[in-house]
């Protein structure tokens, strides 16, 4: 439970429901989907100004629960090291909004919830979403908040995938950004290893076209998808750091049950992560990754034209799943707009995973940096 | 305004603190772009040898390459871009034929270690080895205007045979303009 004073303490996720009939959202597929509900928390205080609002933005199997702790729960929120009092996200000064996306599955309306017209699971009538639809979503709540500027909007990976999606749709009603190990458009490779977890998931039979709800889930192949994701956050450093090739402890009589321990942890992870995730989200909010390319339509000279916000790009040197040369294609983008940018390269040997865990470096620089945006702003 | 190998961002932070300019840096250094923005200064972690080509023609007043020509592999196509997007550009170097460094060499035999020149052979981020007058000659060889020039001892300017007495070189830099173009 909330053990220090730099933690926000005890928190309750709330719901904003919105696009209902006949007012549903557009989405970028030219569909229009709605009634639509986001699950969303806050921590800190809206100042009268309205002008300290950070909104935080989650990676691939995030959700809106980023610090503190729910009722009787035993892990704190998923940037709790961040967000907090005296924390880079520091909640004594800004007021930080956090919501699961459209399409997930930890509250906000995804393939799981129950479609309005037929009382059942969207599943596969669920419409295909962006990067693009997860932020219009977004930007209904923020409105809702009666919020007509963010002072910033962060987020790693998928995350950082939103921030500048903002950073292109939204460029005046942010005051800064920073994007971390993120890209401007998905790889091949990127896109390569989303498509193993999804075919993981397809050739599960309890997949069953998406309709499992209410039988067998296809939780081996989701598992699957799960373990190949966690390869490709780690790192040939942190691996070898981590497991070496030491073997389990408790051997299985199977011949082929897991004898290193980074099987153990591989299945471990995606065991646990079948219990909180829906496979059908997984498909669909990969697709939205993959699709995910700011530059179509557009030129890295062209991209942020319009953009004023002050912008802190972050990269870690070891991610091989975002390499940094991504991020200098971010930082490229900024120059030739003129952004006011900072770019910084984190030496690290975790992977991409360093987003998550490269704490007090990313603390520095934040917290600077937002005090220097806040400074530029008058707050 | 643009420091090419800003450090930590110690000239940049003074610059914009008394005369309000706008300025971004540009270091290799990790550790010192975590300087640079506690300072609150914009910067990048970046190579200079990569180049300044995102960059349109004539965007700074000012490039500054205060101590750091020496360190770059190819000084004189990162000057020519620093001519290009700057419309003045700052030079300041460690003059290597100061005379400390040439008795060292002369009646010592040993590669020269002063306070200019504060490093050993074996760690110095110097790649590039020049005296005053080779700079200069260098200016007019690939058409780079002197505009100013001010050579430094102990923080006092030096008058006479600054190429012997002076430690510090400062040039005040523009891309040449050949009439009728």
């Amino acid at each position: 439970m909330a053990e220090s004073n730099t933690s926000v303490g005890v928190v309750k996720t709330k719901y904003f429901t919105f696009a209902k009939p006949p007012n549903e959202l557009p989405l970028e597929s030219g569909e229009a989907f709605g009634p639509i509900t986001l699950a969303y928390e806050t921590y800190g205080t809206l100042n009268n100004q309205r002008s300290n609002a950070v909104l935080v933005l989650h990676a691939l199997s995030g959700d809106s629960h980023a610090a503190g702790y729910h009722e009787g729960d035993q892990h704190p929120g998923w940037w709790d090291a961040m967000i907090g009092p005296g924390k880079a996200l520091d909640t004594e000064k800004y007021f930080v909004i956090c919501s699961n996306v459209l399409g997930g599955c930890t509250g906000s309306t995804g393939p799981s919830s129950v479609n309005p017209k037929t009382k059942k699971p969207y599943g596969l009538d669920f419409p295909l979403i962006t990067i693009k639809d997860m932020v219009d979503a977004q930007w209904q709540m923020i409105d809702h908040l009666g919020i007509e500027n963010l002072l910033t909007v962060i987020g790693g990976s998928m995350g950082g995938m939103q921030v500048l999606q903002n950073m292109f749709s939204y460029p005046d009603r942010i005051q800064s950004a920073i994007p971390i190990a993120t890209a401007l458009k998905h790889s091949p490779q990127q896109i390569a290893f989303d498509e193993v977890g999804r075919q993981a998931i397809l050739a599960d039979p309890n997949w069953d076209d998406g309709d499992y709800y209410g039988h067998a889930f296809p939780d081996k192949g989701l598992s699957v998808a799960r373990m190949v994701g966690h390869i490709t956050y780690m790192s040939d450093t942190s691996m070898p750091e981590k497991f070496g090739r030491r073997v389990k402890e408790n051997q299985q009589p199977f011949k082929f049950s897991p004898n290193f321990e980074v099987e153990g942890y591989l299945q471990y992870r995606g065991d646990n992560f079948v219990k909180r995730f829906d496979a059908n989200s997984y498909l669909y909010i990969t697709k939205a990754i993959d699709a995910f390319n700011l530059l179509n339509g557009t030129s890295v000279q062209n991209v942020f034209k319009h953009l004023r916000a002050k912008v802190l790009v972050i990269a870690f040197k070891s991610d091989w799943l975002y390499p940094a040369y991504q991020s200098h294609e971010i930082v490229k983008a900024c120059k030739f707009s003129h952004v006011d940018a900072t770019y910084c390269e984190v030496n690290s040997t975790y992977g991409h995973d360093a987003f998550l865990l490269e704490v007090e470096e990313e603390t520095h620089l934040i917290k600077h940096f937002l005090r220097t945006v806040s400074k530029d702003r008058k707050l | 305004m643009l420091d090419l190998g800003c450090g930590d961002g110690e000239l940049l932070a003074d610059l914009v603190a008394k005369n309000n300019v706008t300025a971004c840096g540009i270091d290799i250094d990790e550790q010192a772009i975590y300087k640079c923005v506690a300072r609150g200064l914009s910067v990048f972690q970046q190579d200079i040898d990569t180049g300044l080509s995102e960059y349109s023609d004539q965007y700074f007043d000012y490039v500054i390459l205060k101590q750091s020509l020496q360190q770059i592999q190819k000084p004189d196509f990162i000057m020519r871009e620093a001519t290009r997007v700057g419309k003045k550009l700052i030079v300041s170097l460690p003059n290597f034929a100061h005379y400390t460094a040439r008795f060292k060499i002369l009646f010592r035999g040993r590669a020269p270690v002063t306070t200019t020149l504060p490093y050993e052979w074996y760690n110095t981020p110097n790649i590039h080895f020049l005296s005053i007058i080779d700079f200069i000659e260098f200016c007019e060889m690939k058409k780079f205007r002197i505009e100013k020039s001010l050579f430094i001892r102990n923080n006092r300017a030096v008058k006479i045979l600054p190429n012997f007495f002076a430690e510090t070189a400062i040039f005040l830099l523009s891309k040449h303009q050949i009439k009728g173009t």
